[in-house]
């Protein structure tokens, strides 16, 4: 699936902050696996058609981080540290309580497509360990009686944590004095709008 | 403030000896061109440094101690030290080879890579000999194909970036990327979006190690098996440099020499694999004859050349010399054009020798206006207008270079096209005539650069975007370089040529020949066009003595007809030996219908060529095999007037012979003597030097002492007035030009002619592609299925009106023929015009056209 209309109106206004349209590829891809929960092929192509960057370049910038995602996966993605804090205070068995309760191996989806479980690497957050993440939002001393409230609450909508992808900072509103201006650098004339002008001489 | 001067040299000291480096210059290219070679695998001196595989870590002191610096990517300073054989730079050097090494498959014994690999030579030279990794190394999938040529082979890969960085800054396809970060980075397309470039073949010869392989090659050889000569490349006018290499008599593989004035290294894959051609199994290798008696042709049989060659001679001395003609030649390399120039015009006696096709432009003016060279064009802040073909779908080196210089030195390009080329995206301005109003528009262009009142009329071009193109034009201080060419085969020639003289009058407008034929240059320097003798001489230029007249037995007693005047003239039964030299008229010459009775017409077609092709299947009586463009030793001369050899590397298959040794052969039948003394190309290459001006310095020493960029010939003809063509003052509108029996509508013709067509009609764009239909490319195996299938593309604006969906099956008619393709919306193209690939398999554009004709009208029909 590619970009819905509302969307591509965002995307457009997204472009319109940045010098360059394709500075704006990261929160365009936000903006995709906001509407999909993943990367599709379709959106990536149309997010390059957008900032100009061939598929390619969009796949290889895309692949550098970590949190954009090229297959699907749950609604919640749930990850749970065993680190080493959280190794001795019992992640290890916090994750295997989560795959047997939710019934799917270590990286797998539930057959609802609710929940991804993944074993993740210290998500900084030692002092609160056993740790784990739900779409990156924190949960800290995790018992297993914790967990299971915690995946009764998500099934119920009570937690308040937003589908996977969805990223508040994409629908940031920016007054248009605010902007960086449009101009790209080697374009630039004189200084940019959010510097003092008094400040800043810039060769002709 | 005083304005700094920039230093002539900057001093630096490199192992203790003193170095004179250029300033800004990158430290490994100071120390390489002073004898010392710092080990590299990323940086290649044609891209930009980025220090990505540390290999050339070097010590340098800038005053502040020895440290560690990548040397592609400090630029020297003065006083700066370098140490590269320090304790510490070995160290490093070792542990980066061991760290590249860690997930190197090692499979050298396997890899086609092995024997010429720089990872190989490098660790055997700056390596340890042992690794200290035990673990498992990375694992993909052997080779992937990544494009119908090329393969990956991950694993093998070290990821220098040189490959991504390639098809991103020089050739602008950016479809290889490295995907994943850390150790799960690898190089990738994106899925189901192939490496599709018409220049994805350097990939393969600048990657550092066997990761990249091209299928024309892969297990074929053994680079220590492999013997190298440096030639030119044949099939394009742009005459890239290239280094041929074979194996027991046989052409392996074509990689790109870096001519800094021509190809810097880069080669299209054309260039790269069209070799695969000349092995084909379906090389014609012997004559062919088959008689024509009793109506129907007979089967083919094989002849001796004796044979083959005293019924042409007999046919050709049993005829008056006009009824005699030669059309082609531009495949041809330079000694060989003269020797079939001497013969037809200067044994036979027929001035009706044409190389092009009707395809291009009145060589008597294009050997007239002055020239630019390559790097003029591309020279900073330089001014480039383009009236011609798509650099990328036609010339793909020269794309290369104007690209580069658009990119990189700021060369403003204002395209004058029939619709977007592969440039548009870099052009400053680009107008877009409709089919027929080229000169019309460059008259108003020219006009507004001078500040005169100008109209656009019937362009189709907004005025406001005219201006802005003549202010450009107007802001060109140090010259314009004007790249000149058939953008559109439908567009008559005189429309190009009426352009090139309005330009012309731009002061210090300077023209880059866009003819495409291999060495069409060649051939017209050397007199294979109407009314030119070798030199760019006119034929009225000549006054029976001087060199000419000394080597020739005689001069053409009349004018000659042009490819067009010797078919219409077959057609009508006045020619009687039709001499086709690598020519196909069928497919190439503008008209087919034309061609079809020109062939048919003449009552002996002789056919000297690599291939059977559709013309000589169709008509030829004697077929005669020629050497192909590795088999024989001759010259090249680009569309700079650069000459560059090309060698012979293998033998010819069967009794192929030199296209020379045909000529030569025939000329000593028929006027004993008059080729005597010509026995091998050197020999003619000195009669041509002797009678031709323009070649005077075409010497050996010349050629000799400069092996890779080739001998500059005199960029101004003699001809100058010769062909009527003057600088000063506007030309005359409608004058016919040389050689061309029936004028056409003057160059601006008819004022508009969707005005006198019926409803929904378009007018006819014809360009042509880097892959198509042609004889050559037939026979190449790895580029036979990348033509593009016929489309009939038109502005998404106009779909609608033809009451039509995007690819729905089309008849694309004319007033002449039609032809089936396929509906394409392209917003490349401008309203109202309908652009059809040149030679798309099974569907090649000329039925649509017809000769002498300035715009072609056609309509869309459902099929």
């Amino acid at each position: 699936m590619t970009l819905s209309p509302a969307n591509e109106a965002l995307a457009a206004e997204i472009i319109s902050w940045f010098p360059r349209p394709r500075s704006a590829l990261i929160p365009l891809l936000h903006l995709a696996q906001e509407q999909d929960g993943y990367l599709t092929d379709d959106a990536m192509r149309r997010v390059g058609g957008l900032v100009g960057a061939t598929p390619a370049e969009v796949k290889g910038t895309a692949g550098f981080y970590e949190m954009f995602r090229f297959e699907p996966v749950g609604t919640y993605l749930v990850n749970v540290c065993t680190n080493i804090s959280c190794l001795l205070w019992g992640g290890e068995e916090l994750l295997e309580h989560a795959c047997e309760s939710l019934e799917v191996e270590v990286g797998g989806t539930t057959d609802d497509g609710m929940f991804t479980v993944e074993e993740a690497e210290c998500v900084a957050a030692c002092t609160e360990a056993p740790c784990l993440q739900v779409n990156y939002r924190y949960r800290g001393r995790v018992t297993p009686d914790d967990f299971d409230r915690l995946i009764e609450d998500l099934r119920a909508g009570r937690t308040g944590i937003a589908g996977h992808g969805v990223l508040a900072r994409v629908r940031q509103s920016i007054p248009a004095e605010r902007l960086a201006g449009v101009v790209p650098p080697e374009q630039a004339r004189e200084a940019p709008v959010w510097l003092d002008r008094n400040d800043v001489e810039v060769a002709s | 403030m005083t304005a700094v001067e920039p230093q002539a040299t900057v001093a630096i000291e490199v192992d203790g000896v003193a170095v004179q480096a250029r300033p800004g210059e990158m430290l490994i290219e100071a120390c390489e061109r002073s004898g010392t070679y710092i080990p590299r695998f990323c940086y290649h001196s044609r891209m930009s440094p980025v220090g990505m595989c540390r290999m050339c870590l070097v010590e340098v002191d800038t005053g502040r101690g020895f440290a560690l610096q990548p040397s592609c990517m400090v630029p020297v300073s003065e006083g700066m030290k370098v140490s590269t054989e320090s304790e510490v730079t070995k160290k490093a050097q070792d542990g980066v080879l061991e760290f590249l090494l860690i997930n190197h498959p090692l499979d050298c014994p396997v890899c086609d890579k092995g024997g010429e690999c720089p990872l190989q030579d490098q660790t055997m030279a700056y390596g340890p000999g042992e690794t200290r990794f035990v673990e498992e190394k990375r694992h993909f999938a052997k080779p992937i194909a990544i494009s119908e040529t090329v393969y990956l082979d991950r694993e093998r890969c070290i990821l220098c970036d040189r490959c991504t960085r390639f098809a991103d800054e020089v050739a602008g396809d950016a479809l290889i990327h490295f995907m994943g970060r850390g150790n799960h980075t690898e190089v990738n397309t994106f899925p189901d979006e192939p490496f599709a470039s018409y220049f994805s073949g350097n990939t393969v010869q600048i990657c550092p190690v066997g990761a990249l392989t091209a299928a024309p090659y892969r297990f074929k050889a053994r680079p220590w098996d492999l013997t190298e000569t440096l030639s030119t490349a044949w099939v394009d006018s742009v005459g890239a440099r290239v280094a041929v290499q074979a194996s027991r008599n046989r052409v392996l593989r074509v990689l790109g020499a870096d001519a800094d004035a021509v190809n810097w290294g880069w080669l299209t894959d054309k260039e790269r694999f069209g070799f695969e051609a000349l092995n084909s199994a379906e090389r014609l290798s012997a004559p062919m004859l088959r008689d024509a008696a009793g109506g129907g042709a007979s089967e083919w049989r094989e002849a001796g050349w004796g044979e083959a060659l005293d019924r042409i001679a007999g046919a050709v001395g049993a005829v008056p010399p006009e009824r005699v003609a030669v059309l082609g030649g531009a495949r041809l390399n330079n000694e060989a054009q003269y020797m079939w120039a001497k013969l037809a015009k200067g044994v036979i006696g027929t001035d009706n020798v044409d190389a092009q096709l009707g395809d291009g432009l009145d060589p008597a003016m294009l050997l007239a206006l002055p020239r630019a060279t390559i790097d003029d064009a591309c020279r900073p802040g330089g001014t480039v207008v383009l009236i011609g073909p798509d650099p990328k779908e036609e010339l793909g080196t020269l794309y290369l270079r104007l690209r580069h210089a658009a990119i990189n030195d700021g060369v403003k390009l204002v395209e004058v096209t029939p619709g977007a080329t592969g440039l548009s995206h870099l052009a400053q301005h680009s107008l877009h005539p409709r089919p027929g109003t080229t000169a019309a528009l460059v008259n108003a262009l020219v006009a507004a650069a001078a500040g005169d009142g100008f109209e656009t009329g019937s362009t189709g071009v907004d005025r406001s975007e005219l201006e802005a193109a003549a202010q450009c034009l107007s802001d060109a201080d140090d010259g314009v370089t004007v790249v000149l060419g058939r953008a559109s085969l439908a567009e008559g020639a005189e429309v190009v040529e009426a352009a090139a003289m309005e330009l012309s009058a731009l002061p210090s407008a300077r023209f880059l020949p866009a003819l495409r034929r291999g060495n069409v240059i060649g051939a017209l320097q050397a007199g294979l066009a109407p009314e030119l003798l070798p030199g760019r001489v006119g034929l009225d230029g000549i006054d029976g003595e001087g060199p000419l007249a000394g080597a020739w037995p005689r001069l053409p007693a009349a004018a000659g007809l042009d490819a067009a005047g010797v078919l219409r003239a077959a057609a009508r039964g006045d020619i009687d030996v039709l001499v086709l030299v690598g020519a196909d008229p069928l497919n190439d010459f503008i008209d087919r219908d034309l061609a079809y009775r020109g062939l048919r017409g003449a009552s002996l077609v002789v056919a000297v060529d690599l291939f059977m092709n559709d013309s000589s299947s169709l008509a030829a009586d004697i077929v005669l095999p020629a050497a192909g463009p590795t088999e024989c030793d001759g010259t090249f001369t680009n569309l700079e007037g650069r000459v560059s050899p090309m060698s012979r590397k293998v033998t010819p298959p069967g009794t192929s012979r030199p296209d020379w040794m045909i000529a030569a052969d025939l000329a000593e039948r028929l006027e004993p003597g008059s080729a005597e003394g010509l026995d091998s190309p050197e020999s003619i290459r000195e009669e041509l030097a002797r009678v031709s001006e323009v070649h005077a310095s075409l010497t050996e020493d010349a050629l000799n002492q400069n092996p890779v960029e080739g001998v500059l010939l005199e960029r101004r003809g003699a001809t100058g007035e010769a062909g009527g063509w003057r600088r000063s003052g506007r030309p005359t509108m409608g004058r016919s030009p040389v050689g061309r029996t029936e004028p056409a509508t003057g160059p601006t013709g008819r004022e508009d002619p969707l005005e006198e067509a019926p409803e929904g009609a378009f007018l006819l764009v014809a360009t042509r592609t880097m892959y198509d239909d042609g004889t050559m490319l037939r026979h190449c195996e790895s580029s036979r299925n990348l033509a593009p299938a016929a489309s009939a593309r038109i502005n998404p604006a106009d779909l609608d009106a033809t009451g039509l969906n995007e690819g729905a099956a089309v008849r694309v008619v004319s007033d002449f023929g039609h032809i089936e393709a396929t509906l394409a919306a392209d917003a490349g193209v401008p309203a109202g015009s309908l652009k059809v690939h040149w030679l798309a398999p099974g569907a090649p554009a000329n039925p649509l056209i017809a000769a002498g004709t300035d715009v072609t009208v056609v309509k869309v029909e459902a099929r």
